[in-house]
């Protein structure tokens, strides 16, 4: 043969200088065809990089590099406003109470629908997962054109209130927030507990009913060492949503630094337009994106933890 | 026969009348019945007036972008999400622990924040968008930036749809393939594509949904002009409960629309998805 062994750049460019055209064409194919396997893989893992870092690196370095485009002293103030301070409490409470509200409905949903049979389960668990499907911005409009003005549930709430005497508004207010922030995040702990205990099956819940154990004994000893880590996850995959909910929450707030989440302070400050407020918006960011990293990081613990207790 | 064993079932694991009733209550009053009062709103409305609302050319503009846009970013989604599970399931690189840990940061990160930061590194002065711009490409305030923001939005639900499945397909039968003599696409066509098509349905469908009703990520980058055919039906929902003369029944018309859409849309994937998985079982 022409050529043996390793066949060095060189060598390629010199068959193809002497135009031994033929040669060049059958080596080149063979190359192709021993290597192909590792010449499909590097593409593809350069596209996935390439993909990776132009999609999800770069943007977390824009926010870090704007946040911090007029030193760390802007920063610092743009941190503590009281616009941003007033946002991040409302953003904790929301999220503090779409998690706990979420969590007592997943787990009884998803005891409902793994444990029993019943007539119209598909159609409940088709039911349950709608938030999953549409608009966040629906979502807020609807508890408009429940509790706002014209609302037909506003004279229901007005009674409650003249009743107890309290003063409790759900649109334009933070228990408005909150409830935009639970409809949003409605089925994400139901959604990862049900395929869990779907796996699980009744037999052990069944057998321990027969000896006498009452229902609640029943869940805190069998099913719930089961989900324990399918709810975690659950519930951090809420928290992440919770917190970065802006199109829901958008429609039923408009006071700021009353009933603003951080997100809408985010809003706020770009829309402003000048370069400083900006730069306070990517400042408010970086705090969101911290948070956001957070949670990922304990996804992945929770994941890693749960594959592991499974074997 | 099966029906004594369903009943007798139903009596021995308690709870089953509580847990009915919370999650039917839960359900309805967090759910159902703000969502009812949508629909109900939006009849406010006659017939003719619906028709006229839907019929004027912004609105039918915002349906065609969102529409468009999200059919566009889910196939992106859906090309990009196919080979980054590939990539990560049957490859091992440095780095890839990161990139695997990763995809999910457009679930956790604030839409409002992925929002701003994409339209300032798409826009002309941005690091990506200068370079395009050189080549005469405009990204931000384009339905080509809307595109991005869903893609950004929409990729881990492919990713994570696939991914499972690539798992537990064993590599022995592309190996058994190549050995009869196969082509790297054969290969795929035949062998793998099969295998993942019900899973990349529903992370398509996900997507697709996701990115028509998305609001937070898209309204920066898109830059909301009518003139431009950039406005989304978010957007224009949203201006009908912001702007000066609010108008809450159009807004629950055009939300109605947008509804049914998504629950068509749904109930398509899911008729394919069902057909396709008796084709396969048979």
């Amino acid at each position: 043969m022409y050529l043996r062994g390793k066949v060095s750049a060189k060598d390629w460019g010199d068959m193809y200088l002497q135009e031994n055209h033929d040669i060049f064409v059958e080596k080149w194919g063979d190359f192709m065809k021993k290597n192909s396997q590792k010449i499909v893989k590097w593409i593809l893992i350069g596209i996935s990089v390439l993909f990776f870092l132009l999609m999800l690196v770069l943007p977390l370095l824009e926010v870090i590099v704007r946040a911090l485009a007029d030193g760390l002293q802007s920063y610092q103030a743009a941190l503590t406003a009281e616009n941003t301070l007033s946002a991040l409490k409302v953003t904790l409470i929301a999220t503090v109470i779409a998690v706990a509200v979420n969590t007592v409905f997943g787990l009884v949903a998803s005891w409902l629908v793994t444990k029993f049979d019943f007539r119209g389960k598909n159609v409940l668990s088709a039911l349950i997962d709608i938030p999953f499907s549409i608009s966040p911005v629906i979502a807020g409009l609807a508890y408009i054109m429940t509790f706002g003005r014209s609302g037909w549930a506003k004279p229901v709430i007005d009674g409650i209130n003249e009743a107890l005497g309290t003063d409790i508004a759900l649109v334009f207010s933070v228990p408005a927030v909150v409830l935009a922030t639970i409809f949003v995040t409605f089925p994400f702990i139901s959604r990862e507990i049900i395929p869990v205990l779907y796996t699980q099956g009744r037999e052990e819940e069944e057998a321990a009913a027969m000896m006498g154990a009452s229902g609640f004994t029943i869940f805190r000893k069998i099913t719930f060492p089961h989900i324990r880590w399918g709810l975690l996850y659950g519930m951090i995959l809420c928290a992440a949503r919770a917190f970065g909910e802006f199109g829901a929450v958008y429609a039923v707030s408009k006071a700021r630094g009353k009933t603003f989440t951080l997100p809408l302070e985010i809003d706020a400050l770009y829309m402003a337009g000048s370069a400083d407020s900006i730069t306070q918006a990517f400042a408010v960011s970086s705090l969101l994106v911290g948070m956001a990293l957070i949670m990922l990081i304990l996804k992945n613990i929770v994941e890693y933890r749960g594959k592991r207790n499974d074997r | 026969m099966k029906r004594a064993q369903i009943k007798k079932r139903k009596s021995i694991i308690p709870g089953f009348g509580l847990s009915m009733g919370i999650t039917v209550a839960m359900l309805s009053l967090l759910i159902l019945i703000p969502l009812a009062s949508v629909l109900a709103y939006s009849f406010r409305l006659s017939g003719a007036e619906f028709a006229e609302l839907m019929m004027r050319p912004n609105v039918v503009q915002a349906f065609v972008t969102s529409i468009g846009c999200a059919l566009a970013a889910a196939v992106l989604n859906c090309i990009f999400g196919t080979i980054l599970a590939w990539v990560l399931v049957r490859y091992e690189f440095p780095g890839k622990r990161l990139m695997d840990g990763m995809i999910e940061l457009p679930f956790a990160l604030p839409t409002a924040v992925a929002g701003i930061t994409l339209t300032k590194m798409y826009s002309d002065t941005g690091a990506i968008g200068r370079a395009f711009e050189k080549l005469g490409i405009e990204i931000a305030y384009t339905r080509t930036g809307i595109i991005i923001a869903m893609v950004f939005i929409g990729i881990p639900f492919v990713v994570r749809a696939i991914q499972p499945v690539l798992e537990k397909l064993p590599a022995t039968y592309e190996e058994a393939a190549g050995m009869l003599g196969a082509s790297r696409l054969t290969i795929f066509w035949k062998v793998i594509f099969p295998e993942i098509r019900p899973a990349l349905l529903t992370g398509f469908g996900l997507a697709l949904a996701r990115g028509i009703g998305e609001y937070g990520s898209v309204i920066y980058i898109s830059g909301n002009s009518e003139k431009n055919g950039t406005q989304v039906v978010s957007y224009v929902i949203m201006q009908k409960l912001n702007s000066g003369n609010v108008d809450y029944e159009g807004a629950a018309a055009i939300a109605l629309v947008l509804l049914i859409l998504s629950f068509v849309m749904l109930f398509a994937i899911n008729f394919i998805q069902h057909i396709a998985s008796r084709r396969t079982n048979v």
